[in-house]
């Protein structure tokens, strides 16, 4: 990738001034994320004149009591990068060197942060699926966990809505309401009831909680006059000026802000820490978000990206240039598994399992999983558990993203036909899973599965990619911090990115449609970079895996059978280029929507023979499995 | 450096295992108790208190009640203000005329009545309402555990310290109790069942084995116990007492009217001799319990604390962060040795392969029935 003079970069002037030295005579750069448990810096370091990821140091992070000071954790980070090179980082006051002389220091930092439970909003509006609705998507993009969205009419009474608004302890409020010109009255309402709740901040009820008013302009003065002498208060564009329109980027904007100078800077250490760093602090989602952005900048393809962790899971959706995060607070991998098991219900997780296990013998094996978060699968079984519980995380995660990346309600449906308006009624998401060009993944159960076969399995089975698509990962944990560092040099955040972080795991190709189990589905033909040509024709219900590696392509004609469809319509073939990656391509003709037989026994023999199709699992586990 | 090269240097980072839960016969037990907001603190440093000795008070602000006056009295919004007939600040009882509208001559009249009892705080002329703030609600905070004010954190709050015996469980369920320790299992294999739990537990904390009983549970609640400590409980039955499954671990502030303390984890699961030990050395004793656990930042795990005056510290009060070593004993907390108990016997520092095929930092254990290798991630240490 070119240097800074690549169109699709924007410089940002600003950078400029922050930076110690001129940015062709950097050699080093670290990059923390400050996570609720581990702090995790990443060194990277101008190798043969190119930017390249190094190596990493994690510390655990130093927020709570005894230690009450975040910067022990980014010192004891960077020390073991120290040790890991030989390099000195730190000066002997345990300040980071900048900018760097020789083995000594780095010439720029920056950093993430999410502890303590990261930016916790509420946001309000005036009617729930239009501004609150609004205010939601500002907050969530800006990389907030969302605790409760009030509206006028949301369905609660106002005692209810005053009793809820006491309770929470968010970090801050954004206020939306109203169109310009549009009502006044109804802003007020929702403002009053706010003002009357007198909500307290989460980190001390000392200092003023900030609140953003992104509303009608016509009653700034009003809110001005109600708002001003008990929250910091900072007033923006309104985030929908018309019903057509949403603009979310001076609320998110208004957030970082104010996430800076009144929340982090309250939280223990950070004062300190935002003297080291040269950018400003981000949230961590919203540098992971800026990650995938990236992705679909350089790809220019519709991007689907997802964050599995611990406690939450993140999916990030850019489709046709509109940039949408959801948070599903309460489903991970760890702390929150017991709760995907409450959402997707016992027979969603174990219809993934191709094994027999009791359902009492899982609920209790996922409950001793929360309470005992750090533990890592031991036995086969407990790892095949965790990928099915992943499957069923991932999927209601992209449920629930498709409820906050919707077409704008109250917008005027102008020239549309009678047929389009019910169909635009009945899907109101605009994500349509046969024009997403990636899915890109990361988190610790991607991240560490022992072969990769299973992980491109688990998102695509959670996320049903339809048509050609290509899927990603990361190889360490490093897209919040080269979120956030590509807010000042995309270019090195996307070199270090294509070369160190991403493992290109293949491509999917899924007709999307149904057709009778053995029934011809697909037929494949591609044009090898060995000059041989694969050809097969598919039935109905089959999942291949073929051989082609990361940065190889094939030219290859897609010819669906009856009504599926692989991106050119029913029945059309499709002539593509199909890059390859570590697993190589997967061809799945298992049909969209995916269903598994109703049969217990006839679906633990169907999900043997797609997992022993991919190579899933040792072949000795899967022999003793199907007895 | 490539993406291999790079995923081995990741998983050389990947040490970590879970910090021991503590079971100390003698420690120095702290306790901050702190108001939500600002207040009184109502004990002076050096005094003695007692479990349920009240420390500090606050206020806290009122509910507000939203009056929407424009609409009771079928006017515009600006012009509530002329007739209100009660200001800003003017106390108003349940019922009180708060507004009215008499035009012509009195032949209409309309009133606005205050729903409850409070004082006036705003009148909007944007909206027509009208806020009425009720009274100011009481809180206080007790010290939950018997010992020596220590800091008086003025406005805020305490900390109190008293040397205990302090159990750390893994997850529990129910807020702050206190009362008289009792043993009432002959082995910590044993599961505490209902007919175990008899009129005379009334207050008491219960020391169960194995297991609590979904039937065990309720009778301890109907019977009015304060307290079950034991080693595992069912999921399913977990679920049966709150009429929830539990989705994340932060629990505390369940509606129950017996603590529940589980130390070991969830099944039917012996709890750990020492503890067992300890526990039964201490039948008779007070006991506070806290059943508030929270799996995240800021890990919070349910406790018993023991106050022990007699107890003097010093060699008790060791910190025992010092990580694992041969010798070191430890509990495995994952498949397919879960519960075991054993000592370390040797921490090899190459990756191996485990049955998962991941490569992971692993340990060598020595069990009753031989020697075992586990990913180190998969046991605790047992803190004596």
């Amino acid at each position: 990738m070119s240097g800074s003079s690549s169109p699709i970069w924007e410089t940002d002037e600003t950078v400029a001034l922050k930076l110690h030295k001129p940015k062709e005579e950097m050699e080093r750069i670290i990059v923390t994320d400050v996570g609720s448990t581990t702090t995790k810096a990443r060194l990277f370091q101008k190798v043969k004149g190119e930017w390249r990821y190094v190596v990493s140091g994690e510390a655990p992070t130093t927020v709570e009591a005894p230690y009450e000071n975040v910067i022990m954790g980014v010192q004891n980070a960077v020390r073991e990068i120290e040790e890991l090179t030989g390099h000195n980082f730190l000066s002997d006051d345990g300040t980071i060197v900048k900018p760097g002389q020789g083995d000594l220091g780095v010439d720029f930092y920056c950093t993430t942060s999410s502890a303590g439970g990261g930016l916790q909003m509420m946001v309000a509006g005036v009617i729930k699926t239009m501004t609150a609705e609004s205010a939601n998507r500002a907050a969530l993009g800006a990389g907030a966990i969302v605790m409760d969205a009030i509206a006028v009419d949301d369905g609660r009474p106002d005692y209810e809505k005053i009793e809820r608004i006491r309770s929470l302890r968010p970090d801050m409020i954004l206020l939306a309401g109203g169109t310009d010109g549009g009502t006044t009255k109804l802003v007020m309402e929702i403002a009053e009831i706010i003002a009357a709740s007198d909500p307290k901040a989460r980190l001390g009820v000392d200092y003023e909680l900030p609140l953003v008013f992104a509303g009608n302009t016509a009653v700034r003065p009003q809110i001005k006059r109600l708002m001003e002498q008990k929250f910091a208060l900072s007033i923006v564009d309104n985030i929908r000026p018309i019903l057509e329109e949403e603009d979310t980027e001076p609320a998110r904007m208004a957030i970082h802000e104010l996430f800076m100078e009144h929340v982090m800077s309250h939280a223990p250490g950070y004062l300190q820490l935002m003297e080291w760093t040269d950018l400003d602090i981000l949230p961590t989602p919203a540098g992971e978000g800026m990650a995938m952005q990236l992705i679909a900048k350089v790809e220019r393809k519709n991007v689907l990206g997802v964050g599995l962790g611990g406690a939450t899971t993140n999916v990030y959706s850019i489709f046709d240039g509109r940039f949408v995060r959801s948070v599903s607070a309460n489903l991970g991998m760890s702390y929150s598994i017991s709760n995907v098991l409450r959402e997707a219900g016992t027979e969603n997780i174990i219809r993934w399992i191709p094994f027999d296990l009791d359902k009492a013998e899982l609920v209790d094996m996922l409950r001793n999983k929360m309470i005992r978060p750090t533990t890592i699968p031991h036995a086969m079984e407990s790892l095949v558990v965790e990928h099915a519980v992943a499957r069923e995380a991932l999927r209601l995660g992209l449920q629930h993203h498709k409820t906050i990346a919707t077409r704008l309600k109250g917008a005027k449906l102008a020239r549309r036909m009678v047929g389009e308006m019910m169909e635009y009624r009945l899907k109101s998401t605009y994500i349509d899973m046969m024009k997403i060009g990636i899915i890109s993944g990361t988190g610790g159960l991607l991240s560490h599965a022992p072969r990769r076969a299973q992980s491109l399995l688990v998102l695509t089975d959670a996320f049903l990619p339809e048509g050609v698509t290509k899927l990603y990962q990361d190889s360490v944990f490093m897209m919040p911090h080269l979120g956030v560092l590509s807010t000042a040099f995309p270019d090195i955040a996307w070199n270090i990115f294509d070369k160190d972080c991403l493992v290109r795991l293949g491509t999917v190709i899924a007709p999307k449609g149904v057709a009778e189990m053995g029934e011809k589905a697909l037929n494949v033909e591609m044009d090898m970079p060995d000059g041989r040509t694969y050809e097969n024709e598919l039935p109905f219900g089959e999942i291949v895996r073929v051989s082609l590696g990361e940065r190889e392509t094939a030219k290859a004609i897609l010819t669906p059978e009856g009504d599926l469809d692989v991106g050119a319509g029913p029945e059309k073939p499709l002539q593509t280029t199909i890059e390859g990656g570590v697993v190589g391509v997967v061809i799945d003709t298992r049909g969209r929507p995916l269903t598994l037989p109703a049969d217990k026994e006839e679906k633990r023999m169907t999900l043997l023979r797609w997992f022993r199709s991919l190579d899933l699992y040792p072949k000795a586990r899967m022999t003793e499995w199907e007895k | 450096m490539t993406n291999e090269t790079t995923e081995q240097a990741s998983a050389k980072k990947a040490y970590a295992y879970t910090p021991g839960l503590k079971v100390k016969k003698a420690i120095e037990v702290s306790r901050t108790r702190i108001l939500p907001i600002p207040g009184e603190v109502l004990v002076k440093e050096n005094e003695e208190v007692d479990f349920e000795t009240n420390v500090a008070r606050a206020e806290v602000p009122g509910v507000p009640t939203l009056l929407r006056v424009s609409e009771v009295l079928n006017i515009a919004p600006d012009v509530v203000p002329a007739f209100m007939v009660k200001g800003v600040g003017d106390s108003v009882e349940e019922g009180d005329i708060v507004a009215q509208y008499t035009p012509f001559w009195g032949l209409i009249k309309r009133f606005a009545k205050a729903p409850i009892k409070g004082v006036i705080e705003a009148i909007s002329d944007q909206t027509g309402q009208v806020v009425i703030r009720e009274p100011p609600i009481p809180v206080d905070i007790t010290a939950y555990i018997s010992g020596k004010v220590v800091e008086i954190l003025p406005e805020r709050g305490v900390v109190i310290e008293t040397p205990s015996t302090f159990i750390q469980g893994i997850f529990g369920i129910g807020g702050e109790r206190h009362g008289e320790l009792s043993v009432v299992v002959e082995s910590n294999k044993d599961a505490l069942t209902a007919d175990d739990i008899k009129p005379e537990h009334k207050g008491k904390i219960l020391v169960g084995g194995s297991l609590v009983t979904l039937e065990a549970y309720k009778k301890a609640e109907e019977l009015g116990v304060n307290g079950v400590i034991v080693g595992g409980i069912k999921g399913a039955d977990l679920k049966e007492i709150l009429g929830y499954e539990i989705g994340v671990a932060i629990t505390g502030h369940e509606s129950v009217n017996t603590t529940l303390v589980v130390t070991e984890g969830f099944g039917q699961m012996n709890m750990s001799l020492r503890t067992f030990a300890l526990l039964k050395d201490f039948d008779g004793f007070d006991a506070a319990v806290n059943g508030a656990t929270q799996i995240r930042a800021g890990v919070i795990r349910p406790e018993i604390i023991i106050p022990q005056r007699k107890f003097a510290l010093g060699s008790g009060a060791e910190s025992l962060d010092q990580g694992m070593i041969p010798g070191t004993p430890v509990r495995i907390i994952r498949e397919p040795y879960f519960g075991r108990i054993g000592t370390v016997a040797s921490l090899p520092v190459q990756l191996q392969k485990v049955d998962t095929e991941s490569d992971v930092r692993v340990l060598e254990v020595v069990l009753e029935e031989g020697n075992v290798v586990v990913p180190r991630a998969n046991v605790e240490i047992i803190e004596e």
